[in-house]
């Protein structure tokens, strides 16, 4: 049976590895020289002097990769616990999950249909 | 044993639940949400709902925090642009926010605790969870596949008006 | 609100022998990790070098073999900058979120069987846990942040393009990820690893019986690698150093060890879950003893595993780079659709062998 004590070697992993992260980053803060000049602290633009800052607007494709990233998960998580039990329900669980992942390809060829997906 | 891991975990999942409304920065607001939801995956996890707990840090930390941090990183935040709230907007949210917190409250406080053995009956195992919905919430399940395609359809919808848009 | 919280179920907890063990167990793997990414550094080096007919790192040592020794010297030694208009923590937070989620993949791979040691038994996992597969997933979908906030906090422009290109890739190749594996959990019927690898005794690996999912999730390893031909996150001809452009030391460091570090345990998680793992044929035929059979298991395993780390490497000094439209078709418009394809023939073969129709 499975517990919660079996995440505890989790939790033991997870403080060795950010242990050695960070003592890391505090011993290569004190080892490295220290020679800061304003220009060595701009931000890198292939030398050529820099434009106003980083913080600007950009493509709304990316947003969209989001938006439809986190519906396509949480359907795709929908079908792990239907996986798992897959050989117990047999034909019943397929069809079931027939009509599911038709509804989900109508969304998906309207969406490459309306070219949400197209990169310029 | 078990109860020190929930107390330094309820006062974890508290604590980042402030830095979200406290923090200045958005981006910041954000990433402490995301600690938030794994200290409430830690809450899953010693309730024995192990489905749950990955779900949690999948979807909620690992897809809808993403989404958020992009739509925050595409809105144009510098810290001069952000607006400044009225006095009046300030109290009325902190208001309706107050009485919100006491409705939990009495709620919370009038609630009869259950003592539910989750680990011997491995309720919040995949296994079990996937016979529960793929049987007993046969219909609720086919419907959200609707609900995705309408979410789908809107979401293209929108993506399209605002690309026309600029 | 006491006696709530003591009915909180932990089941029993380990006693200490155990304990002690994992702790060990932990330790020594995160070890191997570290060296095994070290020296796939090297590795790496000398399989470009050999397939451009180079001579690659010889310097340092015999045949070169202290080379990430130095590098690691040079990381630690560098001067760290940090620019003036970047947002600090986040700054340094990126980076380690990098490594750290780089780190936590591993925990639920099985390296071998079990050895016993004066009559007790210790398995040779760090943890089993029922939700294995999703834990995976979970950890690969937070690793997105450590790209985005690393190129978002340095405050530069080539910086935040990478971050978003290589983000965006890596949530579209995540959901390709995804959907291949559920046709591999159908025929297991489980999502612990330890027990898929067991179900792959002898020669029934997974490779055989999901052909067409094992190649997409290879595909996707590569991609959530950010590994060519999917580097598009740091193509120097056009965005400098993509994600890490303003990075210096060994924050840097962190950002090229994790992808080492992921490469690793990519290999070892393609190896354990459609490769057989620590199986191999005529196992039981040989007649060794059980902790000799583990050890040898577990060499089978690295055997295998240090083969999908050179495939990387061949492949990223074999193909050019996608661009970023083809990228993104790869990702959404064939791995998804032929993912699907492969859960409904899986589930049509399995109901058809059992005679569930």
């Amino acid at each position: 049976m499975s517990t919660p004590a079996d995440y505890l070697p989790i939790a033991m992993m997870f403080v060795v590895a950010s242990g050695f992260v960070l003592f890391t980053i505090f011993v290569t803060h004190l080892l490295g020289p220290r020679r800061k000049t304003e220009v060595k602290l701009e931000p890198f633009e292939c030398g050529i002097e820099s434009q106003e800052n980083a913080r600007m607007p950009f493509s709304i494709k990316y947003f969209l990769v989001a938006i439809l990233f986190v519906l396509f998960d949480v359907e795709i998580i929908f079908m792990y616990p239907w996986a798992v039990n897959f050989k117990d329900m047999g034909m019943f669980g397929f069809v079931e999950m027939l009509i599911f992942l038709s509804l989900f390809l109508v969304g998906f060829t309207y969406i490459i249909r309306r070219g949400a997906l197209k990169w310029e | 044993m078990t109860l020190p891991i929930f107390y330094i975990l309820a006062m974890l999942s508290v604590f980042c639940a402030l830095m979200v409304v406290v923090a200045r920065k958005p981006v910041h607001s954000v990433l402490y949400l995301i600690a938030c939801f794994f200290t409430i995956a830690g809450h899953y996890l010693m309730l024995n709902a192990q489905f749950l707990f990955a779900v949690h840090i999948i979807v909620y930390a690992g897809a809808i925090m993403v989404l958020f941090l992009f739509v925050i990183m595409l809105l144009n935040l510098n810290l001069e642009s952000e607006p400044r709230k009225s006095v009046i907007a300030r109290v009325a949210a902190v208001s309706t926010a107050g009485l919100l917190f006491l409705v939990l409250l009495a709620a919370v406080k009038s609630a009869e605790p259950v003592i539910l053995d989750t680990s011997a009956s491995g309720v919040g195992l995949v296994r079990h969870v996937g016979l529960k919905l793929y049987n007993e919430y046969m219909m609720p399940f086919e419907v959200s596949a609707l609900l995705f395609l309408t979410a789908m359809v809107g979401a293209v919808k929108l993506g399209r008006k605002e690309a026309t848009h600029s | 609100m006491h006696y709530l919280c003591d009915a909180l179920p932990w089941g029993i907890f380990m006693d200490s022998g155990e304990l002690i063990f994992k702790m060990v167990f932990v330790v020594a793997i995160f070890g191997i990790s570290l060296l095994v990414a070290m020296y796939s550094t090297y590795a790496e080096r000398k399989v470009a070098a050999f397939l451009q007919d180079r001579i690659g790192p010889n310097r340092a040592g015999p045949f070169g073999i202290l080379q990430p020794l130095a590098d690691g010297v040079k990381m630690f030694m560098k001067e760290e900058i940090i620019p003036a208009k970047s947002d600090k923590a986040l700054f340094i937070l990126g980076p380690c979120i990098m490594m750290l989620t780089a780190c936590m993949t591993g925990v639920v791979i099985p390296w071998g069987e079990s050895l016993v040691i004066n009559g007790r038994e210790y398995e040779l996992l760090i943890t089993d846990v029922n939700v294995g597969l999703l834990y995976v997933f979970g950890v690969v979908s937070i690793g997105v942040y450590g790209i985005m906030i690393g190129g978002w906090a340095s405050n530069n422009k080539y910086s935040l393009l990478g971050s978003l290109r290589a983000s965006a890739q890596m949530v579209s190749y995540e959901l390709a990820m995804g959907l291949s594996i559920i046709a591999l959990v159908m025929a297991a019927g489980t999502l612990s690893v330890r027990e898929i690898v067991e179900q792959q005794a002898g020669l029934q690996w997974n490779a055989f019986y999901q052909p067409l999912g094992c190649l997409l999730f290879i595909i996707c390893a590569f991609a959530e690698c950010n590994r060519t031909p999917f580097d598009l996150a740091e193509c120097e001809t056009e965005l400098v150093g993509g994600y890490h452009t303003e990075y210096s030391s060994m924050k840097l460091g962190f950002y090229l060890f994790a992808e080492y570090i992921a490469m690793f345990i990519s290999s070892a998680i393609i190896a354990a879950l459609y490769f057989g793992g620590y199986n191999f044929p005529f196992i039981d035929s040989l007649g060794l003893s059980h902790n000799v059979q583990t050890i040898l298991g577990v060499l089978i395993f690295f055997a295998k595993t240090s083969f999908f780390i050179f495939l990387f490497m061949w492949v990223r000094w074999t193909i050019p780079r996608f661009r970023y439209d083809q990228l993104m078709n790869l990702g959404w418009k064939v791995l998804i659709p032929v993912a699907i394809i492969n859960v409904l023939v899986t589930g049509i073969v399995i109901l058809w062998r059992n005679d569930l129709f």
